[in-house]
């Protein structure tokens, strides 16, 4: 058998906070051969990238290995001398990082930084060096690469700029290849072509790649073996087959199916994991996973499982995983029961939904536009031209009452500013926006209070969404009192506070609590809890999931489902995660440009005939499941900037499927499909249909 | 391992300091504890120091000019035979009192200003953000005198030249902290629920402003006592008899030969106020963790 290139064994690795070492990560073995690529799946605080970046031997200054040996192409790397390894630093193990704009240097040209790699390490004369990098530019498939050398990294778009590390982390063909959460960043047409140029060109430098991420659809897509780790120890390892289709910890089975897929059905319900992941200091001594696990015994609080080879090269550390592969045990995994009440409002829900012509609007907004003149005072003041963004043009959308809108498209396409125009945050240009059948003001100032009480927003980072200074109490109560209809004693606040984080799932002590107290699924709770304050009648959530594990995704997912139904509202729900929209939405709108290109129920906009640009959405999710092959159709490129938008179809310059001179020079007409579902395209419909039925599967 | 958790229950407390938790951290540090003292020493002086001066700032003592520092007169005797130990205490209530003062407004001037502007943002921000700038150009001395040569020298003439100077200074650390935190959830929250500007400014952004208003104030202190005893020197302060640390170190230059004790303790006071409140504002800033 040959060498692996990278051996860990038995690696326990610990923290210093303050006075004390804490462990982070436990007993981790871990063997990556060449040509392989090993997925390391967990969630935040799993202790992924400090074992990660253990394997390069590349740790914190308070970080140390405690036990356990790392050997590289056989070598003992522990034993080595820091000399030793920035010789094999960036040329024989290289690291992609999560945020590229951070890892390049700002004062130094793209051409310079990848050169420098190689005149370091191999000696390269600066000529050469500088002709290097340019070939590794050509090699990540940049379309101008003598160009982009002469570029700053802040010039460049995130995807290039992710581009541009990998030249750089491949410049010296690495033995060994660490990406550390590569795509997470970037918007899903992008990582889509980020992660297909990955693939090529692990294979072609016969690496050996560690591909971390909390995806569970990307490590699917990239990954040849998985190991998934849980506070610090690995819960199952094996071929990436194995892990998905025949999980034998009870972690894996619950992470796999808390996944939101694009599935058809309206109320259901994702299966969650109950409790939270236990901080590193808080970690239970037996086995780790037993205060959350479904199917734990006794025995599991007491005696940690051993980490147990099943099959050759198969590991799974539980103490019944022979019950669950034998089929002996089922992990139940379906969600948990609703209430009765819940249940009949969920139905009378969707009674409405299908007698669709007479369901009302709850929102109802028309031809909106907003943009920005970019004009500074100098300029006004010496009358230069201004430039006109126009961010959003001309959108109508409309919400039904008791439904879900979900709006996606990627960044810059006007999404966000839409639905900041609609609660008044910023104020549209043109439009109309109905509420409940009555016409609203457009600045916020003007809408009575009355108008703000059914308007309220979840917003997107969970970190900033509530006031550090102020409990949770202090918030809700605030909100309750300025909202209500009518004045509140007291007590009553303090019951409609207690009321409010029982919704949300939250007990009673979390009132006291301040924000930093909170992690960041129960603050993004508290804050889904001020947004019902005062029952509104639309809530507006911005990427309510996409800054959290998935496994908190699920709850809040589940959460804002459950809320819909109890307390009657309806949301529009913007996202770029088409998947977790397709769980929460009932009709969906998709922007390209400032534009609608397309608007219908899930299953209509889901499957054929789509606009191209959906269909190209669609195609970029990699799907949780190895057997699924990604359909191929990529975005190259990024979005053209909206203060130059592109004449004809705006979607021209990217489109897959364009006609000719008539998207260039014509404005599409909206084309209609039937039962309210319409797409913006020329392409005619039943053409539209075939195309896309008969697209070929990657590989 | 041990069976003792390491974390302790979570704490309860707010994040925002209160002047108990302020003071307790400043002690744990050696020398911004060093400089608390200092500075209470002074306030102190400043409250008590006539009371319990042995002399009047202006008495003249017959027979004992030029008198070194005995028993009798701690700090000596200036040439015309005035107890330099008394003229020191006299004049601490001024060299506080006037920066303390002007701080104090250019603060609550420079903190109002900056939230205002740097919340509402837009073309009035920019025309004060100019404005401000425009000011901050002028060397402080300059103004100083140009001011104080026209409406001729006062303590007033001086709280109102270190207001002028101050006010942007601290308006554009304000602005810029308000900025950080202007486009958080949790003021756009506030304001779907229509609350005012005066509240959202007020008790929204404030708190978080807070640790950089604290900072700021107390070094813009320290500068403004270096300042009071500049203008004190060039004899733009308080005027005779009246003591002034920064017109006492004046006094004494001439003299300096035969009577170095009325020029070292006057201006050992001064180095000593300034050094005290600079290492307080060091310590704030670590017990805030504020990078500014």
């Amino acid at each position: 058998m040959t060498t692996p290139v990278i051996d860990a064994r038995d690696l326990c690795i610990d923290y210093q906070l303050g006075k004390t070492w804490v462990n982070a990560v436990n007993g981790v073995s871990l063997t990556i051969g060449a040509n392989e690529t090993h997925g390391l799946v967990g969630e935040s605080g799993s202790g992924k990238s400090t074992l990660a970046l253990a394997l390069m031997r590349y740790l914190a200054a308070n970080a140390r290995i405690e036990s356990g040996e790392v050997r590289f192409n056989g070598d003992n790397l522990l034993a080595k001398t820091d000399d030793d390894m920035r010789q094999i630093w960036g040329k024989q193990m290289s690291l992609v990082p999560q945020d590229p704009l951070a890892s390049l240097n700002p004062s130094y040209s793209i051409g310079e930084q990848i050169a420098e790699i190689t005149r370091l390490h191999e000696g390269l004369s600066r000529r050469d060096a500088a002709q290097r990098a340019v070939e590794m530019l050509a090699r990540v498939r940049i379309a101008d690469p003598a160009a982009v050398a002469r570029q700053y990294p802040h010039q460049l778009s995130g995807g290039m700029q992710q581009r541009v590390t990998i030249a750089m982390a491949l410049s010296t063909q690495p033995r060994l290849l660490v990406l550390d959460e590569p795509t997470t960043a970037l918007d899903v047409t992008t990582e889509a072509v980020i992660l297909d140029l990955f693939r090529d060109l692990i294979r072609d430098n016969r690496a050996a790649a560690l591909y971390v991420s909390h995806n569970l659809g990307v490590i699917a897509q990239m990954c040849d073996r998985v190991t998934v780790l849980y506070a610090g120890e690995v819960m199952e390892s094996g071929p990436v087959d194995d892990i998905y289709l025949r999980p034998v910890h009870p972690y894996t089975i619950s992470l796999l199916a808390s996944i939101p897929r694009p599935l058809p059905g309206i109320e259901t319900r994702l299966p969650t994991i109950p409790g939270v992941a236990p901080s590193l200091a808080e970690r239970p001594r037996a086995c780790v996973f037993s205060p959350r696990c479904p199917v734990a015994l006794p025995l599991c609080f007491t005696e940690k499982p051993p980490l147990e080879e099943i099959a050759p090269g198969r590991l799974v550390k539980c103490h019944r995983w022979q019950e669950i592969a034998g089929g002996e045990l089922q992990v139940e995994t379906s969600p948990e029961r609703k209430s009765d009440k819940t249940a009949s409002v969920g139905t009378r829900y969707i009674v409405s939904l299908q007698n669709g012509e007479s369901a009302s609007y709850v929102l109802d907004a028309r031809d909106l536009s907003k943009h920005y003149g970019t004009q500074s005072l100098f300029g006004r003041l010496t009358g230069a031209p201004s430039k006109i963004v126009q961010a959003v043009d001309d959108v109508s959308v409309r919400v039904r009452t008791r439904s879900t809108l979900g709006l996606v498209g990627e960044s810059g396409s006007g999404k966000t500013t839409l639905a900041r125009c609609i609660v008044g945050l910023e104020t549209a240009d043109a439009g109309e926006i109905l509420l409940l059948d009555v016409a609203l003001p457009h600045a916020l100032r003007d809408r009575a209070r009355g108008f703000l009480r059914e308007l309220q927003m979840v917003f997107q980072n969970p970190n900033d969404t509530l006031n550090p200074y102020q409990t949770v109490e202090q918030a809700l109560t605030r909100t309750i009192h300025r909202l209500s209809t009518e004045p509140m004693t007291r007590q009553q606040l303090q019951a409609r506070v207690l009321d409010l984080l029982a919704a949300v799932r939250l007990t009673p002590d979390y009132a006291g609590r301040y924000p930093a107290e909170l992690s960041g699924g129960e603050k993004q709770r508290v804050a889904i809890a001020r947004a019902f304050a005062a029952n509104p009648a639309l809530v507006v959530a911005d990427e309510p999931t996409s800054a959290l594990d998935v496994s908190v995704q699920a709850v809040i997912l589940n959460l804002l489902k459950d809320l819909r139904a109890r307390e009657g509202a309806s949301y529009l729900v913007i996202s770029h995660d088409l998947a977790a929209i397709a769980y929460l939405a009932d009709w969906i709108a998709v922007m390209y440009l400032g534009q609608l290109v397309e608007e219908g129920t899930v299953e209509q906009v889901y499957n054929p005939p789509s606009h191209p640009y959906t269909e190209a959405l669609l195609s970029s999710i990699p799907a949780p499941d190895p057997r699924v092959k990604r359909g191929r159709i990529r975005l190259d490129g990024h979005v053209p900037s909206p203060a130059d938008i592109p004449r004809g179809c705006r979607f021209h310059t990217r489109c897959p499927r364009k006609l000719g001179a008539i998207c260039e020079q014509q404005d599409p007409p909206w084309q209609d499909a039937g039962d309210g579902h319409r797409i913006r395209c020329h392409i005619p419909l039943d053409e539209l249909t075939a195309l896309q039925a008969s697209v070929p599967e990657q590989e | 391992m041990t069976d003792t958790p390491l974390t302790a229950p979570r704490p309860r407390s707010s994040p925002l300091h209160t002047a108990g938790t302020i003071l307790r951290r400043l002690a744990a540090r050696p020398l911004a504890l060093l400089g608390t003292l200092i500075v209470a020493l002074f306030l102190l002086l400043a409250l008590i120091g006539p009371a319990i001066a042995p002399y009047d700032f202006d008495a003249i003592i017959r027979g004992a000019a030029r008198q070194p520092p005995s028993v009798e007169h701690p700090f000596g005797t200036d040439r015309l035979g005035r107890d330099v130990f008394s003229r020191v205490l006299w004049g601490a209530r001024e060299i506080i009192g006037i920066p303390g003062l002007a701080t104090t407004l250019a603060v609550f001037l420079g903190t109002c200003l900056g939230l205002f502007i740097g919340y509402i943002g837009g073309w009035v921000d920019e025309l004060i953000s100019r404005a401000l700038d425009s000011l901050l150009a002028i060397p402080a001395l300059l103004l100083a005198l140009v001011m104080l040569g026209t409406i001729g020298p006062s303590p007033l003439g001086i709280v109102i030249v270190i207001v002028l100077l101050y006010v942007p200074i601290v308006t554009r650390v304000i602005r810029s902290a308000t900025l950080n935190v202007r486009a958080s959830g949790y003021i756009e929250a506030a304001r779907l629920r229509g609350e005012s500007a005066a509240y959202i400014l007020f008790r929204e952004i404030l708190p978080s402003v807070l640790p950089a208003l604290a900072v700021e104030a107390a070094l813009r202190f320290s500068y403004a006592i270096f300042l009071t005893a500049s203008l004190g020197f060039l004899g733009l302060g308080v005027q005779p008899p009246s003591p002034d640390w920064g017109r006492m170190v004046n006094e004494a230059r001439d003299g300096y030969a035969r009577t170095p004790w009325a020029l070292w303790f006057p201006a050992g006071a001064i180095a000593a106020l300034v050094i005290g409140v600079n290492l307080m504002a060091d310590g704030l800033r670590r017990v805030f963790r504020y990078e500014g």
